[in-house]
C-alpha cells in the first residue's frame, strides 16, 4: 500500500459526546485509497460511533472535528449534501443483515432502488444491474434470490445481499460494522474473502469494526486500537501483532484463552451425565389444510450418546442449529426427550413429580449466555443467589441463608472479602457489568452446590479479556471442587482451552466426538475440519 | 475487583427508579397528587357537602346528627319526624341564645331538595347555592361532590376487578401458551364479540337497577383488552433465560410465575391503569346518561349532563358538570402519559 499518497479520509481530533458526556476523546486516522484498516477495541470503546458518526448516523450525539474525504469536511456538510456522500461514495454494511434489509422488500428491489437513485439507471438496466451484482457476490442463482424477501435468505446470503447493496453505488469507501459477528463461524472466513475479493476489484477503501483479532489478522493491512474512547496506537497489522507497543494492545493480544484443567483420566471419575440414543423433537406447525389436525415433527437432536464423568468437561461444538442448545435443555430435564438421559445414575423420564425431579435438579445447574436476560431485573442479588437455598435447603434461618449467598459470591470472586459482603446483596442486576454479571448467574447455580454444570455459551457475549477472567474462574471452581461442565459452544478456541472430550454436532447429528486434542489436531468429519481451519 | 465496570454506591429498585423518573415529569406528577387531594375530599363528602349540622348544642346537649337521627320534637318542633335542619324555623330554634350549630360548608346533602330557594328550579348559582341547583331544586355543588365520589369509586372498583381478571387469564395463556393459550382465544374471540350495550340494556330492564349489577356487567367485558397485553408479555418472558434458569432450579409453575415472569410483565397493566379509570368513569357517565346506569336517586354525573341537556338555559348544570368531568379525565391522562414515560425500558435516569 502506498502511504504517501493523499488519503482518501482523514479524521483529525473526532470528539463525540451523548448529553455531555464525551464517549470519543480525540481521534486521529487516515485511510489511503484502496486500503484496509481495521478499528479495534472492545464494548464501549467507541468504535461503532466513532466510524458510524462520520455520516452523522448515530443520534443525538455531538460530534466536532475534522473528517476530510477529499476536500470535504463530511462533519461540515450539510444534512443534504451528506444525503449525496452516504450510499454513494460511503456505503455501510451493518452487523445484523437481518435488521438491516427491510422485510416488506425483496432484496433484489432493495438494491435496484440504490442503483435508481444514485446511478440514475431505468428500472429494466437496475433490475439487471442487480442480479450482476448479487452474482459477484457468489449469492447461488442471483436472478432468483433478487425476487426474495429477506426473511427467506440464509443468514450468509443475507449479508451478501447487504454487500451487494453497499458495492451497488461503487462507494470508495466502506465501513463495515462488525460484518460477521452475527454470522456462523465456518462463514465468517468466506465472507472476509468475498470482502478481500471485492475490495481488491473495485480497489475501494474498508474501514473495518470489529472486536475479533483473528479477522483484523487475516483481513487488514492496518489496525488502529481504541480503548475507551482513546486510540491507543495504530500502525501496520504485523507490527502491532508482533511488536505491540501499548499495554492495553498486549492484553487485548494476550486474551486468548489459555488451558489450565486437570488432566483427569475419563476412567477413573465416576459417570454424572450418561446419553444413549438421545432424541429431542418439537412440533412444528405444517403448512396448508392438514396443519390444522396435526402438527409436523422437527427433530432437533438425532440419536446422541456422550458420558460426562466427575471433574471433566465435555465440550459441544456446532453451529447455531445444530441442535446443541436444545442438548443443553434436554440435559438440565427442560425439553421432553426420547431415548436414555440419566443423570448421576437417575433418568430424567422416571422423575415423576415435583419432588423427585428437584433431587435432580440440586445436581444439574445451568449458565446461560446472554448476562443481560439469565438475571430477572427485579430481583436483588440475594434473591437471586438464595432462591435456590429457599428451594433446596427451606430449613436454613435467614442468617445462614445470607451467609451461603455471601460465600457463593466469594467463590465467584464477586466478594474480595466474605466478612463484608453485605452491601452487595441488595444490588440489582442493572448496575452490574456483562463479566459480573455472568459471575451473579455462576453464584447462583453453585450456592446449591451441583454436581454438573451446564454452561451454554457461558462466555460469547462477553469481550475478550472479561472472556478470558470467567473461562479463569470456571477453570478454578472445576479444579477445586470437582465440578463437571457440559460446555455449549461455538467457539473453537473455548473448546481447547476447557474440554476433556468434544463432540461435534451438525443439524441435529452428532458428526464427530473423541478427546480433545485428537478431534482438534486431526480432525476426520470434513464439517470439524471447517471449523477447525476456519479458528485457526 | 476484576471487572473495569465501578458498581454505583447506590442501589435502586426498578421500581424505585421508575418512581424518581415518573416525579421528574411535574405535570404528571402534580396531576396526581391533584386527583389524589380530589378523592380524598370527596371521601369526606359527608363533612364537607351535608344537610345536617355536624354538631349541636341546644339547651346544654350535644347533638351529633351528622351520624344520628334526631326527631323535630328535640329541638322544640311539632313533628316526630326526623329534623330538617333547613327548615328556617328548625335553625332559628339551634342558633338562638346559647345554642348553635356548625353546619357544613355547603350545607345540602346530594339529596337534598331547596324547598326554600328564590328562585324557581333550576335556578342560577346565588349565594345560597353556590353553583345553582337542577330541575329538581337540589343543590349542584352537593351533587357534584358526591357524584364525582361515585364515578371514581366506581372507576377503581372496576379496574381492580378488571385488572385482576386480566392478569389472571392473561397469565395463565401466556405461561401455558399450546392448547390452554388456543382454547382461552377462541373464547376470548367469541366472548369479544357479545353485544356488550344490548347486553347491558337487557340486564337493566330484567334486574333493578345498581351499582352492583352494572360492576359486575362491565367487569364481565372489560378484563379481556388487558388479557392480551399480559398474555403477550408472559410469552416473552417465559422463555428468557432466567425463567428456564428457575425451571432448572426446580421452582414450580406457581413460583415462577409469581417471583419471576410476574413482576417482569406488569408494566402495561400499570401504564394501562390511568386510561382504564377514566374509560371505566366515561362508560359509567355514558350508562348514566342514557338512564341505563345507576339507580335513580344515586348522585351521578351522567345524570347531571342528561338534565343540562334536558334544561339547556340552565347553563350552569351543563357546564359545571362538564368542567368536573373535563378536569378529571385530564388529570389522568396527565397520569397516564407520565406513567407510560416512567416505565419506558429505553429512557435513561439520568
Amino acid at each position: 500500500m502506498n502511504t504517501a499518497l493523499t488519503p482518501l479520509l482523514d479524521v483529525r481530533g473526532l470528539k463525540i459526546g451523548f448529553g455531555g458526556r464525551t464517549v470519543v476523546h480525540g481521534i486521529d486516522f487516515q485511510i489511503a485509497p484502496g486500503e484496509k484498516l481495521a478499528l479495534v477495541g472492545e464494548s464501549g470503546s467507541g468504535k461503532t460511533v466513532s466510524a458510524l458518526s462520520l455520516l452523522r448516523l448515530v443520534q443525538n450525539a455531538e460530534v466536532r472535528g475534522q473528517a476530510l474525504l477529499g476536500e470535504r469536511d463530511l462533519l461540515a456538510l450539510s444534512e443534504r449534501e451528506l444525503r449525496g456522500v452516504r450510499g454513494d461514495e460511503v456505503a455501510v454494511i451493518f452487523q445484523e443483515p437481518m435488521t438491516a434489509l427491510n422485510p416488506l422488500y425483496t432484496v433484489g428491489q432493495q438494491i435496484a432502488e440504490v442503483l435508481q437513485l444514485k446511478k440514475g439507471l431505468t428500472a429494466a438496466q437496475a433490475q439487471a444491474g442487480t442480479v450482476e451484482l448479487l452474482a459477484s457476490t457468489g449469492i447461488p442463482e442471483p436472478a432468483r434470490r433478487a425476487g426474495a424477501y429477506p426473511h427467506q435468505l440464509s443468514g450468509g446470503q443475507r449479508q451478501r445481499a447487504m454487500i451487494a447493496m453497499a458495492l451497488a453505488s461503487a462507494p470508495r469507501l466502506l465501513l463495515a460494522d462488525e460484518p460477521t459477528t452475527a454470522l456462523d463461524v465456518s462463514l465468517r472466513g468466506q465472507m472476509l474473502d468475498l470482502l478481500s475479493d471485492l475490495q481488491r476489484q473495485h480497489g475501494m477503501a474498508v474501514l473495518l469494526i470489529t472486536h475479533d483479532l483473528n479477522l483484523v489478522r487475516r483481513f487488514a493491512d492496518r489496525v488502529a486500537v481504541m480503548e475507551r474512547g482513546h486510540l491507543v496506537e495504530q500502525g501496520g497489522v504485523a507490527d502491532v501483532f508482533a511488536r505491540p507497543a501499548h499495554a492495553y494492545t498486549r492484553m487485548l493480544l494476550a486474551s486468548r484463552p489459555q488451558r489450565d484443567v486437570v488432566e483427569l483420566a475419563a476412567e477413573g471419575s465416576p459417570v454424572l451425565l450418561q446419553a444413549d440414543r438421545l432424541e429431542v423433537a418439537y412440533p412444528v406447525p405444517l403448512p396448508g389444510l392438514k396443519g390444522w389436525f396435526r402438527k409436523g415433527r422437527f427433530v432437533a437432536v438425532k440419536g446422541a450418546d456422550f458420558r460426562l464423568g466427575k471433574g471433566r468437561t465435555l465440550g459441544v461444538i456446532g453451529e447455531s442449529g445444530s441442535g446443541k442448545s436444545t442438548l443443553a435443555l434436554a440435559a438440565l430435564g427442560l425439553v421432553p426427550h426420547g431415548g436414555e438421559l440419566q443423570v448421576a445414575g437417575t433418568a430424567w423420564q422416571a422423575c415423576r413429580g415435583l419432588a423427585a425431579q428437584r433431587a435432580v435438579r440440586r445436581r444439574v445447574q445451568v449458565v446461560f449466555q446472554d448476562p443481560f436476560s439469565s438475571l430477572s431485573p427485579r430481583m436483588t442479588v440475594e434473591q437471586i443467589v438464595g432462591e435456590g437455598l429457599s428451594i433446596h435447603h427451606p430449613d436454613l434461618s435467614l442468617e445462614q441463608r445470607r451467609a451461603r449467598v455471601v460465600a457463593a459470591l466469594a467463590d465467584v470472586g464477586l466478594v474480595d472479602d466474605p466478612q463484608h459482603g453485605g452491601d452487595w446483596l441488595q444490588r440489582y442486576p442493572h448496575e452490574f457489568s456483562g463479566g459480573q454479571r455472568q459471575r451473579l448467574a455462576i453464584a447462583r447455580a453453585l450456592v446449591v452446590e451441583p454436581d454438573l454444570l451446564v454452561l451454554d455459551e457461558p462466555t460469547s457475549a462477553l469481550d475478550v479479556t472479561v472472556q478470558k477472567q470467567v473461562l479463569g474462574l470456571l477453570q478454578r471452581l472445576q479444579r477445586d471442587r470437582g465440578l463437571a461442565y457440559l460446555l455449549i459452544t461455538h467457539d473453537v478456541d473455548v473448546i481447547a482451552a476447557m474440554a476433556h472430550d468434544v463432540i461435534v454436532m451438525k443439524d441435529g447429528s452428532v458428526v464427530e466426538s473423541g478427546p480433545v486434542d485428537q478431534v482438534l489436531s486431526a480432525p476426520v468429519h470434513p464439517y470439524t475440519q471447517l471449523l477447525v481451519q476456519a479458528a485457526a | 475487583m476484576t471487572d473495569p465496570t465501578p458498581v454505583r454506591p447506590a442501589a435502586l429498585s426498578p421500581g424505585r427508579r421508575a418512581w424518581l423518573r415518573f416525579r421528574r415529569n411535574r405535570l404528571g406528577y402534580w396531576s396526581l397528587v391533584a386527583f389524589c387531594v380530589l378523592v380524598v375530599f370527596s371521601l369526606a363528602a359527608e363533612l364537607v357537602s351535608n344537610d345536617r349540622p355536624l354538631v349541636v348544642r341546644f339547651d346544654g346537649q350535644w347533638y351529633f346528627p351528622i351520624v344520628q337521627d334526631h326527631a323535630e320534637t328535640v329541638f322544640g318542633g311539632d313533628f316526630d319526624t326526623p329534623a330538617d335542619y333547613l327548615d328556617p324555623f328548625i335553625r332559628e330554634q339551634i342558633t338562638r341564645g346559647d345554642n348553635w350549630a356548625l353546619f357544613a360548608p355547603n350545607p345540602y346533602g346530594p339529596k337534598t331538595i331547596n324547598y326554600f330557594a328564590e328562585l324557581p328550579n333550576p335556578s342560577p348559582p346565588s349565594a345560597a347555592n353556590w353553583l345553582g341547583t337542577d330541575d329538581r331544586g337540589r343543590d349542584l355543588l352537593a351533587q357534584l361532590i358526591y357524584g364525582f365520589r361515585v364515578s371514581v369509586l366506581f372507576a377503581l372498583a372496576l379496574t381492580v376487578v378488571g385488572v385482576l381478571l386480566g392478569v389472571l387469564t392473561g397469565a395463565i395463556q401466556g405461561y401455558f401458551g399450546g392448547r390452554t393459550d388456543l382454547a382461552f382465544q377462541r373464547f376470548i374471540e367469541i366472548w369479544g364479540s357479545m353485544p356488550e350495550l344490548y347486553l347491558l340494556i337487557i340486564f337493566s330492564a330484567v334486574f333493578a337497577p345498581s351499582v352492583g349489577l352494572l360492576l359486575v356487567l362491565l367487569s364481565l367485558f372489560g378484563w379481556m383488552g388487558l388479557s392480551d397485553y399480559v398474555r403477550a408479555e408472559f410469552l416473552r418472558n417465559r422463555q428468557l433465560d432466567y425463567v428456564r434458569a428457575a425451571r432448572a432450579m426446580g421452582l414450580s409453575n406457581g413460583q415462577i410465575i409469581w417471583r419471576h415472569v410476574l413482576p417482569n410483565s406488569l408494566t402495561p397493566v400499570v401504564t394501562f391503569l390511568p386510561f382504564r379509570m377514566s374509560a371505566a368513569i366515561l362508560a359509567l357517565t355514558s350508562l348514566d346518561f342514557l338512564g341505563l346506569g345507576v339507580p335513580p336517586g344515586t348522585p351521578s354525573l351522567g345524570e347531571l349532563l342528561s338534565q343540562g341537556k334536558n334544561n339547556i338555559d340552565a347553563w350552569w348544570i351543563s357546564l359545571s358538570t362538564f368542567a368536573v368531568l373535563v378536569i378529571t379525565l385530564l388529570l389522568l391522562t396527565f397520569m397516564g402519559d407520565a406513567l407510560r414515560d416512567a416505565l419506558d425500558p429505553r429512557k435513561a435516569d439520568a
